[in-house]
């Protein structure tokens, strides 16, 4: 069952005109400002497929962008997001790219500042929904049926323990994770899949967690 | 946690419960919320499908200006004249198109079940309100009741163009809102089921070929007739007509009728009224000026 709720088919509440390209971006971009945790300067968008065909017509510019200043699909100010990332002193630029893709919507985000970089891949499955496929190099493996969280961590005993502790205790089952690294004692992720319904008390309760850095919802 | 029509449909008359009900009480189970919760949630949906209504029939525009103005245009024949094909229906018509031109204007809207498809369940709703006078909690039960038919047709075929064509898209929306209308007609569960089983029968086949990519040619009038078709097929279904052809057998076609559609036909504007001369010559004006680099 690939839809769980009656709000993935009524909802979600969006700024047109395309679920796919325009909310679903949007939720991209939102995921990459929750993992990396702060408003990046700079922004360097590939777009794949229908993406890279339709962006400008659909809004998916303004929605990516939005999603990177942390607006949500519904938000207003999504129209007006690239003249206020500029303001804001954000340093964007958009690749239409000519490589075939498993998904025809499918956006590879890298932004970053003086602090740190991140990159994305995201891919926009229908009705509004997104998902995450790859992460700073890391591939994801999602089954896309339950609600995934991601979690940035540092390499370090406890870390793993320090997450599931706090989902046990909001009574959260855990049906499959993954975890991997770059190299021992740096930085790492978790992958998890779950049967019940994250909040953001919940992510952030994780996100204060030790040796936790990030955390975002990927899937829902 | 019901998988087909049939399921749903025996799930509400064994308990004595509307569609609705069933989907309220699964949706509190998923994902662990009380009634007020969800029913609650639904409320900010219709808000904003009510919302998107009105601001469509003071007249919208959208950036490319292939569409808006039409639910107007609408509405002020409705003033002067007697529809030939009714109040209500033109009603239904002018509020699917005011949503659907709100979207195509980057507007705000809920996608039911997706943006391209979002006029038929509140156009049919704001339209059919004026005939049955329903509560606001009659409304939000329209719209589980919708839902619950677009949930089957997600888990079982497909709610996306890219995957299905527009028979996906607006053939779910509008069989979605037939079997509301006839919840909130006071029809049985199993009349729904066949108010939209007759829709999308007469969705089936349909392609996906926005001029430009575009969700505006032809999507704002498919929705329009989308409406038309689900208010047809939910009087029919009241009258007591039932589809030969069972409902999760119709979705189920309706799928593998998706799966064999070229995919020039499935949203890549490469064919239908996107690969017609006008098509292409709006598609190079909208892109000739817009879609500069930035």
């Amino acid at each position: 069952m690939k839809y769980r709720s009656v709000f993935d088919i009524i909802g979600p509440v969006m700024i047109g005109p395309s679920s796919s390209h325009t909310a679903g971006a949007a939720r991209i971009g939102r995921a990459a400002r929750h993992l990396f945790g702060r408003e990046p300067k700079y922004a360097h968008i590939h777009l794949y497929g229908s993406f890279a065909k339709t962006y400008k017509g659909h809004g998916t510019d303004v929605a990516i962008i939005g999603g990177l200043l942390d607006y949500d699909t519904y938000d207003e100010r999504i129209s007006q997001s690239l003249v206020t990332a500029r303001k804001n002193g954000m340093k964007i630029r958009f690749h239409e790219e000519d490589a075939h893709t498993d998904h025809p919507n499918t956006a590879r985000v890298k932004i970053g500042d003086d602090d740190g970089e991140l990159e994305l891949v995201g891919i926009s499955i229908g009705g509004g929904k997104a998902e995450v496929t790859e992460l700073n190099g890391f591939e994801l493996r999602l089954s896309g049926s339950h609600p995934a969280i991601l979690l940035i961590h540092n390499d370090r005993y406890g870390a793993i323990a320090s997450a599931t502790a706090i989902l046990a205790k909001n009574e959260i089952n855990i049906g499959r994770m993954e975890v991997s690294r770059k190299a021992q004692g740096e930085q790492a992720l978790m992958v998890i899949e779950v049967d019940q319904n994250i909040d953001d008390a919940i992510l952030d309760e994780l996100e204060r967690a030790d040796h936790i850095t990030q955390v975002a919802k990927i899937s829902d | 946690m019901f998988r087909n029509v049939a399921e749903l449909v025996e799930l509400a008359e064994s308990e004595n419960i509307q569609i609705s009900e069933v989907m309220i009480r699964q949706e509190m189970e998923v994902k662990q919320l009380t009634r007020e919760q969800v029913f609650s949630q639904m409320e900010r949906n219709l808000d904003v499908m009510e919302k998107a209504i009105e601001d469509g029939l003071k007249g919208v525009k959208s950036h490319s200006g292939l569409t808006g103005g039409d639910a107007v245009l609408i509405q002020n024949y409705m003033k002067n004249h007697t529809p030939l094909s009714g109040n209500l229906l033109m009603d239904a018509v002018s509020k699917a198109v005011a949503t659907n031109e709100v979207n195509a204007a980057m507007g705000t809207i809920c996608a039911t079940p997706t943006a391209g498809s979002a006029g038929c369940v509140p156009g049919t709703l704001f339209a059919v309100k004026n005939q049955l006078n329903p509560t606001r909690e009659q409304m939000v039960r329209y719209l589980f009741t919708s839902g619950a038919f677009g949930f089957v047709v997600a888990n079982n075929a497909s709610i996306s163009g890219a995957a299905g064509g527009c028979q996906a898209e607006v053939g779910s929306a509008a069989g979605m809102a037939a079997a509301a209308i006839v919840e909130m007609a006071g029809g049985t569960p199993s009349q729904s089921a066949e108010a939209m089983a007759i829709t999308l029968k007469n969705m089936l086949g349909l392609i996906c070929d926005p001029v430009a990519g575009l969700v505006e040619v032809p999507c704002v009038k498919r929705n329009a007739m989308g409406s038309s078709n689900a208010v047809v097929a939910a009087d029919m279904a009241l009258a007591g007509v039932t589809s030969r052809i069972p409902c999760d057998e119709v979705i189920d076609a309706m799928y593998k009728v998706g799966q064999r559609m070229p995919s020039a036909f499935r949203e890549t504007a490469q064919g239908g009224l996107a690969a017609t001369p006008t098509g292409r010559e709006l598609e190079a004006k909208v892109y000739g000026i817009s879609l500069k680099k930035e």
